[in-house]
């Protein structure tokens, strides 16, 4: 097979930073090209110069055919229609120069037909889950006859059965001949669809070949350039004190009768697909939605939950799924993302923040999740995502909680500091707190967790201990 | 972040310097005068826009917040309409006959409440109703102003006392407008209040999981504005010894204005009150340095409208440029 993109000896500078420093890169057609590095190895930078979107300094980059790009962070209007965003600005005419919108209809329902994807033309992109509107960016990038894909961390947000059909289109735009640049953090990943992989670190190629020469460990080692002995480092012991108790927990129309218990020091992982309500179910626990009914107690003691400031006064904390949206204050600096959740208590006297206490309590804390920054004062959208993550961890560790819920807590971030929140949740439970961990990928819940609890459809299909839990049984219990 | 902020308050304060320095040159030119070094002159300009410098202040923390306030102007009239009416020397065509002579507090705190009331009802219905900011109060500014015209059936209000009429002698605005603006740089730096302000306008759903009650801060920041503007009406129908219900006149654009040149951005969790009293005297500066060459009072507004804008265009090219 040809190929269809050569990148050779690629440079690019940015004031103060060398991002490339002489990548080269092959993709054949017909080929899924995996690239892999951590956050920060100059793959977005490699891949904007593939689509066109930043020039190189030094280097060659040839193209044979079209590229399209599928991004992390989707770019369709959410407030038209699936056949109006995919056929957008070259829609269809009738002769009096209107949208033919039965034109634009039967396009749309043939591409998406020959995709296999099960979605109709006149939706409004808005009402459709991150998957489906996946797949519309996909046959988009189909319709304009792109040759050259490059996709993003397309499965972040995926559940199982969402990659699975992914994967399927994917596999179909290998056999029409595409060649696909596959950027991911999941390493299971990569051996399920690579055929072959460029490993990048520090913005240089590491090394290139078939994904069939090498395995998981030295995938990880060439990427953080060091070994990890332990991806999930494990220091906590459960106690027998019951922190969280939930019984016959419901919210209309989303989930029924939910009971489980926390206990000190213990890891609860909860695994479902996408739709089996799990980020409900803690948002209804923090106090962000209303329970219809059922019961939650702390520490044997009934609580009502009617907003998350209510949550946090009583120990709780609640790391969310979609950072940008619900996490991060993304025009202030980094100790203003993390004080944000503190100014209830101590370090607040009649109204007057004690500015300088706080600022060590967030340097301190800073330094235990390890934010890489140059300062407490650097705006926090210059931070990488991994960093940005690292913050928010820190936000919520400077208020000591007693129960911590996470959702996908190392979502779209790279290994290294994947790693490094997993030590910090394992820390947290070391030191007492219960902890709720939601999770799409099986190994974070199963390397993780003391018992696991798996969520399908707004019911508890089940909770398993750790010494019984493996891939499989989860996954019968979550899609049955 | 520091040097960052740092930088855009220099920035607009140059862009304030340069357009002295025009007039200045300017001034010599055509008037053979100074233009700066004019005691009165520089009074008179902080002066006449003391009170849109106040409006801007109470605006300011509103957009902080990812909001608008449009009613304190209307607001504005509201006050003083009804400040006035209370703080009248006993006179045969007095509001309330019977209510003339009251110690100053009585007017003062009317104005006041009534302004707070104002903000309030706009708090309210953003914070309960989920309606946009620009509706509540573009419907605050429609029924204010109708009030203040109904409340003597657009009859204005005369005869103050000399008491209520020195709060508004000489340079007693210029001085209340700099001390609320330091008494809010303050807040809105260094308080809860303030670092709540900042977190709802950057994120308001990040802000409520992190535990700001944010309908409840909400309700307090338009209060807050409405409180500011009802102390402009005070201030307002004090120096002009009446109370008049075309007070105020379209001051809430030209607070929102200021606001904006001094770098607070309309999407929010962007902005700081030294910037807001640095736009507010480019507003003063230019009222009265056109006033100074002798500029046509229509084209002034031509002017006027261009640098705003200018002034905003030459903002976001520059944060472009920070950010790489």
């Amino acid at each position: 097979m040809p190929y269809l993109v050569e990148v050779e000896g690629v440079r690019k500078a940015f004031p103060g930073v060398l991002a490339l420093d002489g990548v080269s890169m092959h993709v054949r057609a017909g080929v899924v090209h995996a690239l892999m590095g951590e956050n920060g190895a100059g793959k977005s930078t490699l891949m904007k110069i593939v689509a066109g979107l930043l020039t190189p300094d030094a280097g060659r980059v040839f193209l044979h055919g079209r590229v399209a790009m599928i991004h992390q962070e989707l770019h369709l209007m959410p407030s038209m229609t699936v056949a109006e965003n995919i056929f957008l600005g070259r829609e269809p005419l009738t002769r009096m120069g209107f949208i033919d919108d039965r034109a634009l209809w039967r396009r749309t329902s043939e591409l998406l037909g020959a995709l296999g994807i099960n979605v109709n033309p006149d939706d409004r992109v808005g009402e459709l889950t991150i998957a489906q509107r996946q797949m519309i960016e996909i046959a988009r990038a189909v319709s304009y006859e792109a040759q050259i894909l490059i996709m993003d961390e397309p499965t972040s947000a995926l559940s199982a059965r969402e990659v699975s059909q992914l994967f399927a289109i994917v596999g179909d735009l290998k056999a029409r001949g595409c060649a696909i640049i596959y950027i991911t953090h999941k390493l299971d990943e990569v051996f399920d669809i690579a055929d072959e992989v460029t490993v990048m670190r520090d913005g240089r190629g590491i090394w290139s070949g078939p994904a069939s020469e090498i395995d998981r460990d030295r995938l990880i080692t060439m990427m953080v350039g060091r070994e990890l002995t332990q991806l999930f480092p494990k220091g906590n012991v459960p106690t027998d004190r019951v922190r969280l108790s939930v019984k016959g927990l419901s919210l209309d129309g989303t989930f029924s009768d939910v009971s489980f218990e926390v206990r000190a020091g213990e890891i609860l992982g909860v695994a479902g697909l996408v739709g089996s309500k799990r980020t409900e179910l803690a948002e209804t626990l923090f106090g962000v939605r209303r329970a219809t009914s059922g019961d939650i107690f702390i520490d044997g003691v009934p609580v009502e939950m009617d907003s998350p400031a209510d949550a946090i006064d009583r120990g709780m904390a609640f790391l969310t799924e979609d950072r940008k949206a619900s996490g991060l204050f993304m025009p202030l600096c980094v100790h203003e993302n993390m004080e944000v959740a503190v100014l209830g208590g101590e370090f607040v006297t009649s109204g007057f923040v004690r500015q300088a206490k706080l600022l060590a309590a967030c340097r301190a804390t800073a330094a235990a999740v390890r934010v890489k920054t140059p300062t407490l004062f650097e705006p926090v959208q210059h931070l990488s995502g991994g960093n940005q993550q690292k913050v928010l961890v820190g936000r919520w560790l400077l208020t000591a909680p007693r129960i911590l819920m996470l959702d996908e807590p190392t979502r779209g971030i790279d290994v290294g500091a994947k790693a490094e929140i997993h030590r910090l949740i394992s820390m947290l439970a070391a030191e007492g707190a219960a902890v709720i961990m939601i999770s799409s990928e099986m190994p974070e819940i199963l390397g993780m967790s003391d018992r696991v609890m798996v969520m399908r459809h707004g019911r508890v299909a089940g909770i398993v201990d750790r010494s019984q839990a493996n891939q499989v049984d989860l996954m019968r219990l979550a899609a049955h | 972040m520091r040097t960052r902020r740092l930088s855009s308050d220099v920035g607009i304060f140059l862009v304030l310097v340069g357009i002295a320095v025009l007039f200045e040159v300017i001034g010599w030119q055509v008037r053979g005068a100074s233009f700066l070094f004019n005691g009165q002159r520089l009074l008179v300009m902080v002066l006449q826009v003391s009170i849109i410098g106040l409006l801007a202040i109470g605006v300011t923390q509103v957009i902080l917040t990812g909001g608008i306030d449009l009613s304190s102007g209307s607001v504005v009239a509201l006050s003083a309409m009804i400040a006035a009416s209370l703080a009248q020397a006993p006179n045969a065509r007095a509001v309330f006959p019977s209510l003339t002579d009251l110690s100053v507090i009585v007017p003062v705190a009317a104005g006041l409440a009534i302004g707070a009331l104002a903000g309030l009802l706009n708090g309210s219905l953003i914070a309960y109703t989920g309606i946009p900011p620009f509706i509540a109060t573009l419907g605050m500014m429609v029924s204010a102003r109708g009030l203040a015209r109904y409340y003597t059936r657009g009859q204005p209000v005369s005869m103050l006392t000399e008491n209520y009429t020195a709060i508004g002698a000489g340079a007693v605005p210029v001085v209340i407008f700099l001390f609320a603006a330091v008494i809010f740089h303050v807040l809105l730096r260094h308080t809860r209040y303030g670092k709540y302000t900042y977190a709802i306008g950057a994120n308001a759903l990040a802000a409520r999981i992190s535990g700001v009650r944010v309908e409840r801060h909400l309700l307090v920041v338009y209060t807050v504005a409405g409180l500011l503007a009802g102390l402009g009406g005070v201030v307002t129908s004090a120096r002009a010894a009446s109370g008049q219900a075309g007070m105020g006149m379209s001051y809430e654009l030209d607070a929102i204005a200021a606001a904006v040149i001094g770098g607070t951005s309309l999407s929010g969790g962007i902005g700081r009150i030294a910037g807001t009293v640095i736009g507010t005297i480019i507003l003063g500066i230019m009222t009265s340095g056109f006033t100074f060459i002798g500029l046509d009072a229509y084209i002034q507004d031509i002017v006027k409208g261009g640098v705003i804008v200018s002034a905003v265009v030459a903002d976001r090219y520059r944060h472009r440029g920070a950010k790489g």
